[in-house]
């Protein structure tokens, strides 16, 4: 009987688990399909329509002033640039939509914590010898994986789509923006199955999830520039990791100007650290009852 | 005998309320061991102390050699568990379920499909082992639970209820199983019901716990014993008078009382008594034309005990809508 003492080391279970909720995903394509339709909306809807160069050169005709048309284009060009880092307002929205699907598919790790408690199978890998953090872990890792497999797809449409990546992409500069996702990921999957370790409340998980989703959405630089917001709103949009994440990636997969990479990564990774540290910590005092 | 479970005053109190009061008991290896007490006894919360589920707001408990307090890694390694509510994934197959509790105990991926192999065969559910549990019968689901349970050879399995909402043949099934895993791996087991019969007919010792306090251990035997034996009716061809006298003669004997031709009387082991006494009879040349030997049933050692008789609170129907309905608002 303690012959399999030897075999536990600090990670067993960590992959079973990660494993298992990952089979509920791929064996349900639906869900995949599902998920993926907001931000292709969002791409093939907003982002083709909103179409800013185009507002700026089709027929810009002011009476009583002679502009050349190149002129205008020009400033076109100049204002877009000054705002938006490029001229192509799709592709800057396309890396938004990149840490949207990665944002909405870790919130809903909380979720699967509630479920698992419900439905009693929380009680059961509570008897087992697995360490609780991997329990935890096994959920940010799940969130983590489907999120960068989702973003893939919502970067092959937009390419599809008209999407223009740098010309001198390198595969070092795809592997960290996948990077910053994943620490994304990481960050906010933990914060959201620490919040849910005690819930058994999944209407109350579905409140946090709505509540959040569009104010961090719309308080990071996904859709607009941040520079272009109202005062107050500036410094929320400064600690969202949402704006780090498309910073680097649009230095990365675009190839305009953005802020320090290492202090964005920096900011990230702590951002990821924190969070995971906190959800393993709570979890051995909060998964099991009182 | 060693010891496999040993309580020490173990108890839980959720805010005012004291579920488990102190109890303390011993659970040797090799036996099949029951916690007997009517719904919110406090055997559930016993069974989550003693499975590291819980932690007990006082004292402790020896499992396997090691304190669920201080060593909860080492007790969970040592035992398996088949609590009340079903834990299986609904979205994996029985296999895949099987597979990834194995994983969680670092059992090495060969020696987890050779043992959830046997074990299926063992439930009786291999036919089914590539299905979906969603698609699984109440019953498939418990066998489930069982094979879940021992997938790491436990050296204590603890059942919660196992036998809960089944019907008869079903329940009787589960504990041709729970016999047949003890011949094969000498598992100790420790099982909580509220079935009398079950617990009559199944378990070697039982407690009866009631208020969070256990009030008799003993086998099913010792405590039909305690509350004063078996009763034995004779009827006899010949004096009836002088056939009392010798019955009354008879050590062990009490409450002797005539019916006509017939005597009834209890005596502490029935079927050791009757010989005894029909040979007394016989001398006197006093013919036994019948004779019955009535054990107590455990219902009456329950009413004995606790006040009460616990067959008023059984009901399995209602346990068993009970049981659903939480499972439907869990699926909600």
């Amino acid at each position: 009987m303690t012959s399999v003492v030897s075999r536990l080391h600090p990670l067993h279970g960590l992959w079973a688990l990660t494993n298992r909720e990952l089979a509920k995903w791929y064996k349900v394509p639906v869900i995949l399909i599902i998920s993926l339709i907001q931000p292709i909306v969002w791409l093939a809807f907003f982002g083709k329509s909103m179409n800013f160069a185009a507002m700026f050169t089709n027929g810009l005709n002011i009476p009583g002033l002679n502009i050349p048309k190149q002129v205008i284009d020009e400033i076109a060009s100049e204002v877009l640039r000054a705002n938006f880092g490029t001229t192509d307002y799709f592709s800057f929205l396309a890396v938004g939509m990149l840490s949207f699907i990665t944002l909405f598919t870790s919130l809903q790790s909380g979720m699967s914590i509630v479920w698992d408690r419900r439905l009693g199978v929380l009680g059961k890998l509570l008897t087992t010898p697995v360490p609780r953090g991997n329990i935890v872990m096994a959920k940010v890792l799940n969130s983590m994986i489907r999120s960068l497999v989702q973003s893939s797809i919502v970067l092959i449409i937009a390419i599809l789509l008209g999407m223009k990546l740098n010309p001198n992409l390198n595969p070092l500069d795809v592997l960290g923006a996948y990077a910053a996702l994943a620490l994304m990921s990481m960050g906010f999957a933990s914060l959201f199955v620490t919040l849910a370790l005690r819930s058994t409340s999944w209407e109350s998980q579905m409140a946090i999830m709505n509540l959040l989703n569009m104010p961090l959405m719309f308080a990071s630089n996904s859709f607009y520039p941040v520079k272009s917001m109202p005062w107050w709103l500036k410094p929320i949009a400064y600690v969202n990791p949402l704006t780090y994440v498309n910073d680097i990636n649009r230095q990365l997969l675009l190839g305009v100007a953005g802020h320090s990479l290492l202090l964005d990564f920096t900011y990230l990774l702590t951002f990821a650290v924190i969070f995971s540290a906190l959800g393993i910590t709570l979890s051995w005092r909060f998964l099991s009852e009182s | 005998m060693e010891v496999a479970i040993k309580a020490i005053n173990l108890t839980k109190r959720y805010g005012n309320f004291t579920a488990v009061d102190h109890i303390n008991f011993e659970v040797y290896y090799g036996e099949v061991f029951a916690f007997l007490g009517p719904n919110g006894a406090g055997k559930t919360t016993t069974i989550k102390m003693l499975t590291t589920v819980t932690r007990p707001s006082e004292g402790t408990a020896i499992v396997n050699g090691f304190d669920i307090i201080k060593q909860p890694a080492k007790v969970r390694e040592s035992i398996g568990t088949v609590p009340q509510e079903y834990t299986a994934d609904e979205d994996l197959t029985g296999w895949e379920n099987l597979m990834l509790i194995a994983a969680l105990y670092g059992i090495p991926k060969r020696e987890a499909k050779e043992r959830a192999a046997e074990l299926l065969d063992m439930v009786e559910l291999s036919y089914a082992a590539d299905r979906k549990v969603e698609t699984y019968s109440g019953g498939m689901r418990r066998r489930l639970e069982i094979a879940m349970g021992l997938i790491n050879r436990p050296a204590i399995l603890f059942l919660d209820e196992p036998t809960l909402g089944l019907d008869a043949q079903t329940r009787a099934a589960i504990w041709e199983y729970v016999y047949r895993l003890r011949r094969q791996y000498g598992t100790t087991i420790f099982m909580t019901t509220h079935y009398l019969e079950e617990a009559d007919q199944y378990a070697e010792r039982i407690a009866i716990i009631d208020h969070g306090k256990i009030l008799a251990i003993g086998t099913p035997k010792e405590l039909k014993e305690k509350v004063g034996g078996d009763v034995i009716t004779i009827e006899v061809a010949g004096d009836v008078n002088t056939a009392r006298k010798v019955i009354e003669g008879i050590d062990g004997v009490s409450g002797v009382a005539v019916n006509g031709n017939t005597i009834m009387f209890k005596v502490r082991n029935g079927s050791t008594a009757a010989p005894i006494i029909l040979e007394a009879l016989n001398k006197l040349s006093i013919r036994a034309t019948s004779i019955t030997i009535k054990e107590p049933t455990m219902d009456e050692v329950f009413l004995e005990y606790t006040g009460r008789r616990l067959r008023d609170e059984e009901g399995t129907s209602e346990d068993f809508m009970r049981f659903r309905r939480t499972i439907s608002r869990a699926r909600r």
